[in-house]
């Protein structure tokens, strides 16, 4: 027989242990709810099973002559040099944004052309270029 | 020149770190009681010629001395005098050897003022800070020397990205690293504790100085980082759950698990080996963070030009020091038998650590997730904000009760009678929190919660001020302010989030934009030049609807010279109760301006409270001196 302190000891271990188990199963699930996936124009033509309506980032070059600005907001179009999406948004640019330079917008999926961004990420260096991006121009240049 | 005297300097320095190596290990094997006095001289040599490498280096950023690529790459004869000086740290290999000195003197200080402690204890701490110094000086030395050469002298320089020419960046980095290579000293006691068998309150005594100062850094290099972050990034925000700002933090729960079980170790002599793990791992996370930014996996705006081999250096010395500080600690590892009574201060601090160790944990997570999977699977994610809000806010709640209640509970076992004192309190709490959902607006459950918990924790620290008024015994201040300060911080953060406005639109010179309760006049815009820059400056004219208050912004575009680059500058309105904030874009010279306008309840609030957390440290510091 188990003593009473032995079967204590027991009970809280596995107290810990259920207690642990349940953290990192939510900690993992509410990681998967947030996840924002990268994609590029290209990539949202072809996938059948892209998300509307779920938060994501669309990367790729500002194409030239493409900006326009009304009232309410600024749109361009995206390129990977194979394939565009138009993206709209409101409110103030980050200061590298430019036509035919790398830029990443955080925002919904309207439909496969069309893209609403509440974010255009800050990029800090002239230089410096998305390592996601970066490598979509590598692909496509071949 | 320079370059010569700077790089023998550095050899000059490698020796002597050698040198102290050596003498301290034979005098570990002598009889004496005493530290031998040339041990002390040669560290005092170090510490000396380190500080003049780095103000060499100065002198070269100052007289824009282009022989040497370092001030080539980040200097121009034109920057203010202020950003030459501070521009010396405001690159990789000129940051690299402000870390080196500040192992160096962090190093000398403590053989200094650690003379009670047992010899062998303080000669093993000695010898691994300075194998640590070795490693940098080589890879200084190897990979990023500060005072190579160019040839032919350049005759103009490439200046310095004009986001960082900011006075608060130019405090930054000093404050951050005294707080992050201050981790140093004791993860080497740590060690040296292992090795020497110098457990135990004494080793407790010796470090809790050391720990103290680096939290208050720390704190305060994360706090003005923010700052910077919410003025110049014209974003608004002041947290973004950035990959940066994330590795900043990660030493920053370690350090302050670390402080709270600190206590625990000198006032009942127990969870040694606790102690010991944090120590390693503050150190240790502190390298990761600098590993992952300096490489190149995370971007950011610390993310100097990327260079793979720098990378590889530090992943390896890193490894290095993480395997032998475990290989180590096993073998020294020693069982201790815990006897906790489940009310007692112990385990309230012991509460506190598990609450900083799943903060820790998430945040890792998060943060090394998107790295992981790209590795592995090649695709590419990053994890937003929402997710370390939904783990981390809801447990804020019971961890700021803790936090009240916590300091209250005495050691061993507790006789307290607090049952009706703290639902009192918890009622008045209450009774606040329904008073501002209802006259200033509705918020979610969670946010009534955590309102309710920021507002127990602050009368019940308000509680503990007037008992020490009292009292007259101030040695309880200090934990009481920044208790009191974290308490203000998540309400003052509450509201803030819950009541700010923010809108966005177009305007063309001469328009006015109407929202709810305020008419935007864009009236007209001007030109300034500047020494290294031109302004374009916006002039906006801002009518309070309400009260008809009118108010005058002017944001700027500035587009700096050397190196070509526009920035925005916010124009902000700082009152007691909001700030006003508000920044213009402009996109291929069109006539419409992008213009964002916030207004932001308590911003204020938020930074003075979280000055006082930092201050309530640094109050620890000087009242423990006075006690000695």
């Amino acid at each position: 027989m188990l003593t009473k302190k032995v079967k204590n000891r027991i009970f809280f271990l596995i107290f810990v242990l259920l207690v642990s188990i349940a953290t990192i199963f939510f900690i993992i699930k509410s990681l998967n709810k947030n996840i924002l996936y990268f994609s590029s124009p290209t990539e949202i033509k072809q996938r059948e099973d892209i998300p509307f309506g779920k938060a994501m980032r669309v990367g790729g070059m500002v194409k030239k002559d493409s900006i326009t600005i009304n009232q309410k907001d600024i749109q361009f179009i995206v390129t990977d040099f194979k394939n565009e999406i138009l993206i709209s948004y409101s409110g103030t640019v980050p200061n590298l944004f430019a036509e035919e330079k790398g830029v990443v917008a955080e925002g919904k999926l309207k439909d496969k052309n069309f893209f609403i961004a509440d974010r255009i990420l800050a990029k800090h260096d002239e230089n410096y270029m998305p390592p996601e991006i970066k490598e979509i121009i590598k692909k496509n240049a071949k | 020149m320079l370059s010569n005297i700077g790089t023998s300097l550095v050899v000059l320095v490698l020796i002597l770190s050698f040198l102290i190596i050596y003498t301290a290990t034979l005098d570990l094997n002598t009889t004496s009681q005493l530290v031998k006095k040339s041990i002390y001289k040669l560290s005092l040599f170090q510490t000396t010629f380190t500080i003049l490498i780095f103000l060499s280096l100065i002198i070269g950023f100052i007289n824009s001395d282009f022989s040497l690529i370092n001030v080539y790459e980040n200097s121009h004869t034109t920057k203010p005098f202020f950003y030459k000086v501070a521009g010396t740290w405001g690159n990789h290999e000129g940051s690299l050897l402000l870390w080196i000195n500040i192992l160096v003197i962090f190093s000398y200080l403590f053989l200094l003022f650690n003379s009670t402690h047992d010899k062998k204890y303080r000669l093993y701490t000695l010898i691994v800070q300075n194998i640590l110094i070795l490693g940098f000086l080589f890879f200084l030395l190897l990979n990023s020397n500060p005072f190579n050469s160019i040839y032919p002298i350049p005759i103009e320089g490439l200046g310095l990205n004009p986001i960082l020419q900011d006075p608060a960046l130019a405090i930054h980095p000093p404050l951050l690293y005294v707080g992050f290579v201050g981790c140093s000293i004791y993860f080497s006691a740590a060690i040296s504790s292992l090795l020497s068998g110098y457990g135990g309150k004494l080793f407790a005594r010796s470090i809790k100085t050391w720990v103290k100062v680096s939290w208050c850094f720390q704190t305060l290099g994360i706090i003005v980082g923010s700052v910077w972050a919410y003025y110049e990034l014209g974003w608004g925000g002041f947290w973004f759950w950035d990959p940066v700002e994330n590795a900043s933090l990660l030493p920053w729960f370690a350090i302050t698990a670390l402080m709270h079980s600190l206590i625990v170790l000198e006032k009942r002599n127990t969870l040694y080996s606790w102690v010991i793990i944090l120590c390693l791992t503050t150190f240790i996370l502190s390298v990761t963070g600098t590993f992952l930014v300096r490489s190149g996996i995370l971007n950011s705006v610390h993310t100097f030009a990327s260079d793979p081999s720098r990378g590889i250096y530090i992943l390896s010395f890193l490894s290095l020091m993480i395997f032998s500080a475990l290989i180590i600690f096993f073998i020294k590892y020693k069982k201790e038998t815990y006897n906790f009574n489940l009310k007692s201060r112990e385990i309230f601090i012991l509460a506190n650590n598990w609450f900083m160790v799943f903060f820790l944990v998430t945040v890792l997570i998060g943060m090394l997730y998107p790295i992981f999977l790209d590795v592995l699977t090649n695709v590419k994610i990053s994890v937003g904000p929402p997710f370390f809000n939904i783990i981390i806010i809801p447990l804020v709640v019971p961890f700021m009760f803790l936090m009240a209640i916590g300091p209250k509970i005495g050691w061993i076992k507790s006789q307290n009678k607090i049952f009706y004192k703290v639902s009192f309190l918890i009622l008045i709490a209450i009774l606040i929190n329904l008073f501002i959902f209802y006259f200033f607006g509705k918020y979610s459950f969670l946010t009534n919660l955590i309102f309710i918990a920021a507002i127990f924790l602050i009368l019940h620290s308000f509680l503990d001020i007037k008992k020490i008024i009292t009292n007259k015994n101030k040695i309880e201040l200090p934990r009481i302010i920044s208790h009191l300060s974290f308490g203000l911080l998540v309400l003052f953060i509450g509201i803030n989030h819950q009541f700010s406005i923010e809108e966005d639109f177009n305007l063309k010179v001469g328009e006015i934009k109407k929202t709810n309760n305020y008419e935007i006049n864009f009236e007209n815009i001007k030109i300034k030049e500047s020494k290294n820059y031109k302004a374009v400056i916006g002039n906006f004219k801002l009518t309070n609807l309400k009260n008809n208050l009118v108010q005058y912004l002017e944001p700027e575009i500035r587009i700096y010279a050397n190196p070509e680059t526009l920035t925005y500058e916010a124009a902000i309105k700082t009152k007691i109760s909001s700030d006003l904030y508000l920044t213009m874009s402009n996109v291929s010279r069109s006539d419409y301006y992008n213009i964002k306008f916030q207004n932001k309840p308590f911003m204020i609030w938020i930074w003075i409270s979280a000055l006082m957390i930092a201050l309530g440290g640094f109050m620890q510091l000087i009242l423990k001196k006075n006690e000695d």
